[in-house]
C-alpha cells in the first residue's frame, strides 16, 4: 500500500480540470500507453498568459494526482511563470509522493515542457537545453531520453542509478541501461564540479584576492629573509611574478616559488595556478 | 463501512475454528514436543496427527513423507535447493515464464550459479506449452518445477500429464510442484498426481501466516535447508511449530471438508461476477475464459485505464482486490504472467484478479457489480484513448 499525502487522495479522488480543450493554444504529451502511462495537457494561452489548461491521464493514482495538481499550478500564471516549473514543484504542491513514484511528477513537467515547446511563441526553450548533452533515448523499454534523465538529475539532485528509475523509470525493466545512466550521472556532477570551481570566483576577483594573499601572507614572509615579490600579472591561472631583493638571482628562487608562493596560491585561491617567474 | 475481501489469493482471513485449535498451544500446552515428560505428549501427538491430517489431505502414501516448513517459499527453496544438492552432476532444470516470483527469482539465482534453466511459455489463455517442455527434457535435467494452479489467472496445469511427460523422457529428472494456490481450492491427490515433490502454504487456505508444507515422496532425497536438529526427520531443523501446525491441520479438514462448496458455490459466485463484469463494462475482457481454473479467482482487463486508479478507488469503498499492473507492486513492468499470455497492452495495466473465498457473500459479489461501472466510467472519462475507447463501444455495443 503506498503512503499516499492526503492532497494526493484528494487529486485522485477528486481530479480538477479533467478533459480536453478544444482549440487549445498549445498541446503537450508524456508516456505511452506501453509503458503504463501517460498524459496529454492542454493549454489556452492568452498575452502571455495561460488563461485555462485541463488535462487527460492514463495511470495510477498519484500519475492523476500531479496532472490535476499542475493544472491548478499554471491556470492564471505568465508562461514565463509556468516555464520554470518543475518535477519537484508538482511533488512538493502534493506533499511529496512516494519514492517510487516521483515518475508521476516528472510525466507532469515533461508534459507541460512539450506543450510550450508546441506553443509557436516559444523558442527560447532551447537555450536552457544548450548544456545537455543531444537527444538520444537512453532507455527503450519506457522511451526515456538523455535530456529527461538529465533534467531529472539537475532538479532533484539524484545520485544513484535507483533514484534515476525511481523518478524516470528509466532502467526499471530490463536493466540493460543501468550503465548509461550511471555515466550520464557522472558526466552531469563533474560538469557541475568545473562549473562551480570556474564560477566560484570572477577574474576580478581572482586578481584582487591574489593580489592580497601575495601582500599579506607571501611578501612579509621573503622580507623575513631580506627579498620581496611584486604581482606583474594574471593570465587565466597563469600568475606571473618578479622576484626581488635577496630573493632575486638567489639559486633558491625555484624552490622559493613552487614551494611556498605557488603552494600557498594553489591553497587559498585555485589549485590550478602556476606561478610563473619573469625577468 | 463493511470490508469486501476479494483478495484470497494474497492471503486469507484465519478460520476461527482453526485459531480456537491454536489457542491451547500458547497458553497451556506450550511443551516442545521433544521432550520426554508427560506434559510434552499432548504436544507431540498434535504434531503427529496434524502430519497425519496433511497426508490425508494430499493423499500421500505415508506420513514420513510429510514435513512443516515455514512457509510456501521455504518448501520451494528446500525442495528445489535440495534436489538439486542431492544430483550434483545434472546442471538442467525446466520450469515455467507464469510461475511465482518466489520460485523464479531463485532459478534466476541458480543460472547465476551455473545451471541451465528453460522457461516454458504459455498460450493467450495461460495454457502450458507442452510440446515445448517434451523437447527440454533431456539426461542432464536434474528438476522440473511447474506451479499446479497460477495465482494470477487461477488456470490449472495439468500436472498428471506433466508427469507422464517426465518420466518417459528421463525417468531420473525430479518433478516439484508448487500447489501452494491450488490447495483448498481443489483436491489435491499426489499419488495420482505422480509427483516427488509438492509445497503448500497455510494462509492460502484459512491458517495463518508462517506455516507450511513439503510433501516428498519415499523415493526422493534431499538435503535439509534448514541444518540444526533432527526434527522433521533431519530434514528442516527448528522446534516444530506447535500452534500453527495444529493450524494448518485443522484449516486442512476444513477445506477437504469444504471442497464442495468451493467447486460449486465460490464457483456460481465467481463466474457470476465475471459475467456481471463483462455484461455491463464495454471496456473489460476476461484475460482467460478457460474452464480448467480453481474456482475462486478471475482476471479481467479494463481497457486504456490503469490498475491502481481502479483498486484505489474500489478500497475508498472498502473492496479489497489486486492488480497486475506496475504500479500497484512498485516495479515498473507490468505482470510477468499477463505478459507472457500477451495480454494486449490496452488492457495489461488495467488488469484486477478478484480472488473470492468460501466467506465470500452473494451480496458482496452484487454491491461490486454495482459500484463498480461507476468507478470505471469515472477513470475512463480521465483517460487520453477517448477515440479508441469510442471505437471499442461502438465495436461491442
Amino acid at each position: 500500500m503506498w503512503d499516499y499525502s492526503e492532497k494526493v487522495m484528494d487529486h485522485y479522488r477528486n481530479p480538477r480540470n479533467v478533459g480536453k480543450i478544444d482549440n487549445a493554444d498549445a498541446i503537450g504529451e508524456a508516456g505511452s500507453l506501453t509503458c503504463g502511462d501517460s498524459l496529454k495537457i492542454y493549454l489556452k494561452i492568452k498575452d502571455g498568459i495561460v488563461t485555462d489548461a485541463k488535462f487527460q491521464t492514463f495511470g495510477c493514482g498519484s500519475a492523476v494526482a500531479s496532472s490535476s495538481i499542475l493544472t491548478e499550478m499554471i491556470i492564471g500564471k505568465s508562461v514565463e511563470e509556468v516555464k520554470k516549473i518543475t518535477n519537484k514543484d508538482i511533488a512538493d504542491q502534493l506533499g511529496g509522493l512516494p519514492p517510487e513514484k516521483m515518475h508521476c511528477s516528472v510525466m507532469g513537467y515533461e508534459a507541460l515542457e512539450d506543450a510550450l515547446k508546441n506553443f509557436d511563441d516559444l523558442t527560447d526553450l532551447d537555450d536552457l537545453r544548450n548544456e545537455k548533452p543531444a537527444e538520444k533515448i537512453v532507455c527503450t523499454c519506457f522511451n526515456v531520453t538523455e535530456n529527461l534523465i538529465w533534467d531529472a538529475i539537475k532538479q532533484n539532485g539524484l545520485r544513484t542509478v535507483e533514484e534515476v528509475t525511481n523518478y524516470t523509470k528509466a532502467g526499471g525493466a530490463c536493466g540493460k541501461c543501468k550503465g548509461l545512466i550511471q555515466d550520464i550521472i557522472d558526466t552531469y556532477y563533474k560538469k557541475e564540479e568545473s562549473h562551480k570551481e570556474e564560477s566560484s570566483l570572477s577574474p576580478a576577483q581572482k586578481i584582487l584576492k591574489i593580489n592580497k594573499i601575495i601582500e599579506s601572507q607571501i611578501s612579509p614572509e621573503l622580507q623575513k629573509d631580506g627579498g620581496d615579490i611584486t604581482l606583474v600579472d594574471i593570465d587565466g591561472n597563469k600568475v606571473l611574478v618578479k622576484l626581488r631583493g635577496k630573493c632575486s638571482g638567489c639559486k633558491n628562487s625555484h624552490l622559493t616559488l613552487k614551494a611556498f608562493v605557488e603552494s600557498t596560491l594553489r591553497e587559498t585561491v585555485d589549485k590550478n595556478i602556476d606561478v610563473i617567474e619573469v625577468a | 463501512m463493511d470490508l469486501i475481501y476479494l483478495d484470497n489469493n494474497a492471503t486469507t482471513k484465519v478460520a476461527p475454528e482453526v485459531l480456537e485449535v491454536m489457542l491451547p498451544y500458547f497458553k497451556e500446552e506450550y511443551a516442545n514436543p521433544s521432550s520426554i515428560y508427560e506434559f510434552a505428549k499432548n504436544a507431540n501427538h498434535t504434531v503427529r496427527d496434524s502430519r497425519g491430517v496433511i497426508k490425508d489431505f494430499l493423499n500421500a502414501a505415508n506420513e514420513k513423507e510429510i514435513l512443516f516448513t515455514s512457509c510456501g517459499s521455504e518448501s520451494a527453496n528446500t525442495a528445489i535447493r535440495g534436489v538439486l544438492n542431492m544430483n550434483k552432476n545434472k546442471r538442467h532444470i525446466i520450469t515455467t515464464k507464469v510461475e511465482h516470483p518466489c520460485v523464479l527469482n531463485l532459478y534466476q539465482t541458480l543460472e547465476k550459479e551455473g545451471y541451465k534453466v528453460d522457461y516454458i511459455g504459455v498460450n493467450s489463455n495461460g495454457e502450458l506449452d507442452l510440446a515445448q517442455l517434451e523437447e527440454s527434457i533431456n539426461y542432464d535435467t536434474a528438476l522440473v518445477s511447474i506451479m499446479y494452479a497460477n495465482n494470477e489467472t487461477g488456470v490449472i496445469y495439468p500436472i498428471e500429464k506433466i508427469s507422464e511427460i517426465i518420466k518417459s523422457k528421463n525417468k531420473e529428472t525430479k518433478f516439484f510442484v508448487d500447489a501452494v494456490q491450488a490447495a483448498g481450492k481443489i483436491p489435491i491427490d499426489v499419488q495420482a498426481l505422480g509427483v516427488d515433490l509438492l509445497g503448500i502454504s497455510g494462509h492460502k487456505f484459512h491458517a495463518p501466516k508462517g506455516i507450511g508444507v513439503l510433501y516428498l515422496n519415499s523415493k526422493t532425497l534431499i538435503t535439509p535447508l534448514i541444518i540444526g536438529g533432527h526434527q522433521e526427520r533431519g530434514k528442516r531443523a527448528g522446534t516444530e511449530n506447535v500452534p500453527y501446525i495444529a493450524g494448518i491441520a485443522k484449516a486442512a479438514e476444513l477445506a477437504a471438508d469444504g471442497m464442495k462448496y468451493e467447486l460449486t458455490e465460490v464457483k456460481r459466485l465467481r463466474d457470476k461476477l465475471e459475467a456481471g463484469i463483462i455484461k455491463n463494462i464495454f471496456n473489460s475482457r476476461i484475460n482467460t475464459s478457460i474452464s480448467n481454473r480453481v474456482p475462486n479467482t478471475t482476471n479481467i482487463g479494463f481497457e486504456y485505464i490503469e490498475g491502481e486508479l481502479i483498486l484505489l478507488h474500489l478500497s475508498d469503498l472498502g473492496i479489497c482486490a489486486s492488480s497486475g499492473s506496475a504500479c500497484t507492486s512498485g516495479s515498473l513492468e507490468p505482470s510477468h504472467v499477463l505478459r507472457a499470455m500477451n495480454v494486449p497492452f490496452t488492457a495489461i495495466h488495467g488488469s484486477i484478479r478478484w480472488s473470492l473465498s468460501r466467506y465470500t457473500k452473494e451480496s458482496e459479489i452484487d454491491y461490486v457489480l454495482k459500484v463498480l461501472p461507476g468507478i470505471i466510467d469515472k477513470i475512463t472519462a480521465l483517460s487520453p484513448y477517448q477515440d479508441e475507447l469510442a471505437n471499442l463501444k461502438r465495436l461491442r455495443g
